[in-house]
């Protein structure tokens, strides 16, 4: 069962490197809608570093939406989800393989990033470690809620929009913990754990719910 | 393995697509399901694979230890399960690893299926026969007792066809069983044909509930 799990992600992972992947396209996406708020804005250093971790978590939030829309659509169309049926592996371990290939993709990289884009929205050094540290511990809610939306718009055509109108709502509150966990770092009245333990309960209760509500709309009929 | 099916019924967004299904397989066993196109064949290869329930009806599996029905099997349908994008060779390593209960390894089943130079090529290359062909392999690349196909011959041309036939052939005297929808002969030598009489010329009874 575990190699077939790891089998799984280690093709997730080869397919978002090869051509129609979406391998370095979340974090290209991430670092244009960072790149946009300052033009927006203008060059008040106070007022980005001040809502620079806001600027970082949206931006999170946003790419964690591209390429969702085939986390699981492209494997029913083309039938590998058949093929995966017929593993020794309940679905849910198949979303949960799926699903981790999906943030190693995505969320890890921009976790990752964070602290050089955070360079355009002149965060200092402290709140660059701490946002860096919250995407870490949050963006694994992002994908597993993501997957329930995928599990549920897979078998639709064109349901990318669906799935944003979906999930997005789902996503706050891993946005309003994470935020207000990085800006707890670089001052304010709470400590910086206690935002930051919520954001990471957030993300195990994802990550339970998701997985079987995901797998459960995958064993849908019709 | 034992297969054996009993009063199967398959309904399909209301409709009732077939009712009534017997028959009983063992080892070394082939069937051929028949019937005109929208009589349920392939509904009928998606409820054993069990990616559909069935209406009504039960399905016993016997002599395969543990597993469960959709372990025991290989389904190769129109869609063929390969990414485009992975050559030939991983997508048959990555469904041997899946399946597990590894037999050839992925050179030597593509060699068999006369593709043994397309073993790193992307599969987005291949012809529709080939791409078939590909998906065939994987029978060969892991170990399972039944063989569940739809439509097996198409696209292929006559010698893949004859190959096809070879390969069922020696997977039955192994102790295996075949399950073809088809409407062409497959050169499935002594194999019981189940033909699936379509109960619906659309007769009000059988439009009843759409929900």
């Amino acid at each position: 069962m575990t190699r077939a799990i790891l089998a799984l992600i280690a093709r997730d992972l080869r397919l978002a490197g090869r051509v129609g992947g979406s391998g370095a396209l979340s974090l290209v996406f991430f670092l244009m809608i960072v790149a946009l708020v300052p033009f927006a804005l203008g060059p008040d250093l106070n007022l980005l570093s001040r809502i620079g971790p806001a600027i970082l978590w949206l931006a999170a939030v946003l790419s964690t939406l591209i390429g969702l829309d085939r986390l699981f659509q492209a494997d029913e169309e083309d039938g590998s989800l058949e093929l995966m049926s017929a593993a020794p592996v309940p679905l849910e371990g198949v979303v949960l393989a799926k699903v981790t290939a999906h943030w190693l993709t995505t969320g890890l990289p921009l976790a990752l990033a964070s602290p050089l884009f955070g360079l355009l929205v002149a965060l200092d050094g402290t709140a660059m470690g701490a946002t860096a540290l919250t995407l870490l511990a949050g963006t694994p809610a992002l994908s597993f809620i993501g997957a329930v939306g995928a599990a549920l718009t897979a078998s639709i055509r064109r349901g990318g929009l669906i799935l944003a109108v979906l999930v997005l709502p789902l996503m706050i509150p891993s946005l309003i913990f994470g935020v207000s966990a990085a800006q707890a770092a670089s001052g304010g009245t709470v400590p910086f754990l206690v935002p930051l333990a919520v954001l990471a309960a957030l993300t195990l209760i994802a990550a339970v719910v998701g997985t079987l509500a995901a797998a459960a709309a995958l064993r849908w009929p019709e | 393995m034992r297969l054996s099916v009993d009063n199967l019924a398959c309904r399909r967004s209301g409709r009732r697509i077939f009712s009534g299904l017997a028959f009983a397989v063992g080892p070394g066993d082939a069937l051929a399901v028949t019937g005109r196109n929208g009589a349920g064949k392939s509904s009928l290869l998606a409820i054993l694979s069990g990616r559909l329930r069935p209406d009504a009806g039960r399905i016993d599996v016997a002599e395969v230890g543990e597993a469960s029905l959709p372990e025991c099997l290989h389904a190769v349908g129109h869609r063929d399960g390969l990414k485009s994008a992975l050559t030939a060779g991983e997508n048959l390593l990555f469904a041997q690893k899946l399946l597990g209960a590894p037999r050839l390894s992925p050179r030597e089943a593509l060699e068999q299926l006369g593709l043994g130079h397309a073993h790193d090529l992307p599969v987005g290359y291949l012809s529709a026969g080939q791409r078939r062909r590909v998906a065939l392999a994987r029978l060969l690349v892991c170990e399972r007792p039944l063989w569940l196909l739809d439509e097996p011959t198409a696209a292929l041309d006559t010698a893949s066809q004859a190959l096809l036939a070879g390969l069922m052939a020696a997977h039955r005297a192994g102790g295996g069983l075949v399950i073809a929808a088809t409407h062409q002969a497959l050169g499935l030598d002594g194999a019981a044909e189940l033909r699936i009489e379509s109960s619906v010329a659309p007769e009000p009874e059988h439009m009843e509930d759409w929900a």
